[in-house]
């Protein structure tokens, strides 16, 4: 006991009491210690506690959830025994949460000052008459520009950026000790997940304190955190320093985590972590890993391996990590996973000068104000797909990458310009008005399955509806198309007749690329496809998504804001900034030099599940609302930018070789 | 094997929604206030001890005893009798009243929700200002100009009742339509026949199913409003509101009059408010979630 650490749980088990009864654990016996001024990352699947775990560290329990055992201390305050108003008081005090979505943390009504103020009237101590200063000093700590304007803001007027820095304002507030963090760069564009980590990384040195950051982004958690726990199915799987566990894991599942992330400088397609996490209740035999892993033998599925302390003061439950070694040349062994290359030459979408418009002001608006239309959400687009390639199209939020596919399938009519298909057809503005020959052609996934997917109808009732439309399927035919589907994306008959929300994440993405697949498709439109997946799934969709392609020669259109994601499927990559094009090019050649500016802002931002590399940040991670009237796109943020010649003219578009385009005034020996 | 039980786990959603419903307190007690009000409203003509227009001076507003198990009312009418059969008319006429002011309210909801903008907002508007009315006074101007049998009674509740099931419509369209499994389907090309009837109304009618129960008890509790007014049943068919306002003169001193009739009408209205919380639970639409504060 003399070794107290600062936060210390010990043996914790957190569960509930099902509807028959039954206890259900959600976390089991897990131990876990930060040391003053100590930042460990937390990681794993989504349902595999890591956030009850996070939230039991200030005695939080969410509703139903209670502790079973084990003991939970900070700072030597036994957290389980205190009631309410002792919580309180150490909860946002000395020990502090920020929570992944902070827009929605941050109260709409009050404005910032008035909040901040509310913390520290709280938590600090400090006479009143100290607040102003105070709150400014703690604006400008998290790098706000013009806290004293800010005050009098709300959250709604500030950018998803600058509200999750407010959080953390919030936060330091109460002068914390610890740090909780959930997520809290989840949802952020790259280049604002960057300069958030790189602040909290400051802030956590400066002021000497222990953090806990929950993630599933391991390239966040290469970036902040001295050590690493990774959690599977409520137990502790591995615990070391993040140097060890991302550069060399012991234990299969981190290791099969790691490999299913896409990186940067690889050229093939990550490799899938095959199966699921157990869900809470269901009974465990042996190891909760054993069915997903390659290593495991019968020792594995009897017995359950105990947590055990290695020489490399790693914890590591496993039986076999001292075999690890074999794993890794398995998964070389797969190389030939490479995207299936290129089109025939042939052009099968036509985007021509594409400008879309949402801004549309009344009438009366524009007789009034007499001020110019704002400029078209997206402009002069000019690209054409060739037959079986796969274009990604790569941008910040707000980048129009999203309304460009949903024009093409047709949901908002483009303001200018034209969409042809094989050459020949010029498609209709309105789906409306397409026939069902094009409609068929032409097939969109979108983000999230939660929401792409019908509640109320069975898998079997989502994949009649292409089928019955387009082919007039019924009866056994029907079926027996269904089932084919169903097999082409590695789920079984039995699936047919279940709901969605019988279904994993990946299972529903998977019955959501069945039906677009269902028609047939010359083109598939995929919009954030795998960005509300985890990791391991995300690689097993990509995947599929590539073999699909290989036996059918379909055209992808991808979008992403993950330019590692983009880089593993794409043959050829389009950036894209406030709706305009910066770069397009083979996918090589997009990500290596010479970049367009902003290109080299989002590689740059860019984090890396490996502790060698840092992120380079070159601009502001300023938010715009709208693109400026004329000239480049980017020259408000653009890192190199001229001069008057990128407000006023338009950038040429400058080749460099084999078909890579950059639009930028800069001369393209200097862009390296 | 596992496709047996997740086939069977599909097909009878209805089963599994009234499984969850009966398991829930709140369920199991409200659905059987409601089935035993229905069972009786069936069979109290044959279980009634007296007739219930059977007057007999000399029993007058006498007390409960072993005879008449509530006594008498002013008439000398066996309360206990015509407590049981008090409620035949109300159930009749709001059973057929409440699924009528779903279907018009939920279809008009529907379209307000479809047609959407600026169209919408002014209908919407026109909905408001016709429920800032007070419902008693827009109902008594209907009955006493058609008169106040069942014959019109039923279209009144009905069209009235279904003005707030409009809103409710109207808000469940508009959060499904804006959901991506609408715009996919648009995507594909079907009609938008098949989208409403496909992917919007299987998804608008729970919130419609829980809507509906909770019309039910309103209107039961107008119809027996209106009873009390004078405006609803007509003597001397027994009804509870009406029963209520014959004893109410005489409560000081002869409180059994009322007693069997309150009880009866609010247990009544009770049992369908706790089923329809149970049901909205089941069907997982429950927004009453208990605030963490």
């Amino acid at each position: 006991m003399n070794t107290s650490s600062f936060i210390d749980i010990q043996n914790l088990s957190v569960g509930y009491t099902s509807r028959s009864q039954k206890i259900i654990k959600v976390l089991r016996d897990v131990s876990l210690t930060i040391n003053r001024g100590e930042s460990v990352g937390l990681v794993g699947e989504s349902g595999s506690g890591k956030s009850t775990l996070a939230l039991a560290a200030m005695g939080y329990f969410k509703r139903g959830l209670r502790a079973l055992n084990g003991s939970v201390h900070f700072n030597n305050i036994n957290m389980l025994g205190l009631d309410h108003d002792e919580l309180q008081k150490i909860r946002g005090g000395n020990l502090a949460l920020i929570p992944q979505n902070s827009g929605q943390s941050l109260t709409p009504t009050l404005r910032i000052g008035r909040q901040i103020a509310e913390a520290l009237r709280l938590h600090s101590g400090l006479d009143q008459t100290a607040f102003d200063d105070r709150i400014i000093e703690i604006l400008s700590q998290v790098r706000l520009p013009n806290p004293a304007a800010l005050i009098n803001r709300y959250p709604h007027e500030l950018s998803g950026g600058q509200q999750q820095r407010v959080a953390i304002a919030m936060a330091l507030a109460g002068q914390p000790d610890a740090l909780l963090l959930d997520e809290p760069t989840t949802g952020l564009d790259v280049t604002t997940q960057a300069h958030i980590l790189e602040l909290l990384r400051d802030l956590a040195r400066d002021r000497n304190m222990a953090m806990l950051y929950v993630s599933h982004d391991l390239g966040a958690i290469s970036r902040v955190c001295d050590n690493v726990v990774v959690m599977y199915a409520g137990e502790v799987v591995l615990t070391g320093s993040s140097r060890q566990t991302l550069l060399a894991p012991k234990h299969p599942y981190a290791h099969g985590l790691l490999t299913s992330i896409p990186r940067l400088k690889q050229k093939e397609l990550p490799v899938a972590l095959d199966g699921r996490p157990p869900m809470p209740g269901e009974t465990i035999t042996g190891c909760a890993f054993a069915d997903r892993c390659a290593l495991a033998d019968d020792q594995c599925r009897t017995a359950s391996p105990p947590l055990t302390r290695l020489e490399s003061a790693e914890s590591i439950r496993c039986f076999h990590h001292d075999k690890i070694d074999q794993l890794t040349t398995s998964s070389q062994r797969v190389k030939q996973r490479k995207a299936a290359r290129k089109g025939t030459g042939e052009t099968t979408l036509g985007l021509e000068d594409l400008a879309i418009t949402y801004a549309k002001s009344g009438f009366l608006t524009q007789f009034l104000s007499n001020s110019p239309p704002p400029p078209a959400t997206v402009d002069n687009i000019n690209i054409n797909i060739e037959k079986g390639e796969t274009l990604g199209l790569v941008g910040e939020s707000g980048s129009g990458k999203s309304t460009i596919l949903k024009t093409i399938a047709g949901l908002i009519s483009p303001k200018n310009g034209g969409i042809i298909l094989n050459q020949d057809t010029k498609l209709t503005a309105k789906v409306e008005d397409r026939p069902s020959m094009n409609l068929r052609q032409i097939q969109m996934i979108f983000q999230n399955p939660d929401d792409s997917l019908n509640p109320r109808h069975t898998v079997a009732q989502i994949l009649a509806q292409p089928l019955r439309l387009y082919f007039q399927l019924s009866g056994k035919d029907l079926h027996d198309r269904s089932v084919k589907l169903l097999e082409q994306v590695r789920l079984g008959e039995h699936y047919l007749s279940r709901l969605p929300s019988q279904l994993s994440g990946g299972e529903k993405q998977r019955v959501a690329i069945a039906r677009a697949f269902a028609a047939e498709p010359e083109i598939v439109l995929c919009d954030e496809v795998t960005s509300a997946l985890d990791v391991s799934v995300q690689a097993a969709v990509l995947d599929l998504l590539n073999v699909l392609k290989k036996e059918r020669g379909t055209t992808y259109i991808f979008v992403s804001h993950d330019l590692a994601v983009v880089k593993a499927i794409s043959d050829r990559v389009a950036v894209l900034y406030q709706g305009r094009l910066c770069e397009i090019g083979p996918s090589d050649a997009v990500y290596q030099a010479p970049f367009h500016p902003y290109t080299d802002v989002l590689l740059g931002a860019v984090l890396e599940p490996d502790p060698d590399t840092a992120p380079t940040l070159s601009a502001d991670d300023v938010v715009e609302l709208s693109p400026p009237a004329k000239g480049c796109p980017f020259q408000r943020r653009c890192p190199k930018k001229l001069g008057e010649i990128c407000e006023n003219q338009t950038p040429p578009a400058q080749i460099s070789n084999q078909g890579h385009v950059i639009h930028c005034h800069i001369p393209l020996k200097e862009l390296h | 094997m596992a496709q047996a039980i997740t086939h069977q786990f599909e097909k009878n959603r209805a089963l599994t929604v009234l499984k969850d419903l009966v398991s829930r307190p709140s369920g199991a007690i409200g659905l059987s206030l409601v089935m035993f009000h229905l069972v009786l409203a069936i069979i109290s003509p044959y279980i009634a001890p007296f007739d219930y227009k059977l007057q007999n001076s000399s029993l007058m507003l006498s007390a409960p005893d072993a005879v008449h198990w509530l006594g008498a009312d002013h008439l000398g009418r066996d309360v206990f009798s015509r407590t049981l059969m008090g409620g035949r008319e109300a159930l009749l006429v709001t059973g057929i009243a409440t699924p009528l002011a779903v279907i018009w309210g939920g279809f008009i909801g529907i379209l307000f929700g479809l047609v959407g903008g600026r169209l919408d907002e002014v209908l919407m508007r026109v909905v408001d200002a016709f429920l800032s009315l007070p419902w008693i006074l827009k109902m008594l101007v209907i009955i006493v100009t058609f008169g106040s049998g069942t014959a019109v009674l039923i279209p009144t509740l009905a069209f009235f009742y279904g003005v707030p099931v409009i809103r409710i419509a109207r808000a469940a369209t508009h959060d499904v339509i804006a959901r991506d499994f609408v715009w996919s389907a648009k995507a594909r090309g079907h009609s938008r026949i098949s989208i409403i009837w496909r992917e919007l109304l299987p998804n608008v009618l729970d919130a419609l199913m829980v809507e509906g129960a909770m019309r039910w008890s309103w209107m039961l509790l107008a119809f027996s409003s209106l009873s009390f007014l004078g405006f609803g049943v007509s003597p001397p068919t027994p009804d509870w509101g009406l029963m209520i306002s014959d004893a109410r003169g005489f409560m000081s001193f002869a409180p059994w009059g009322v007693i069997g009739p309150v009880i009866a009408l609010s247990s009544l209205i009770i049992g369908i408010n706790l089923t329809a919380d149970a049901l909205a639970k089941a069907l997982g639409i429950d927004r009453a979630q208990k605030a963490p504060v």
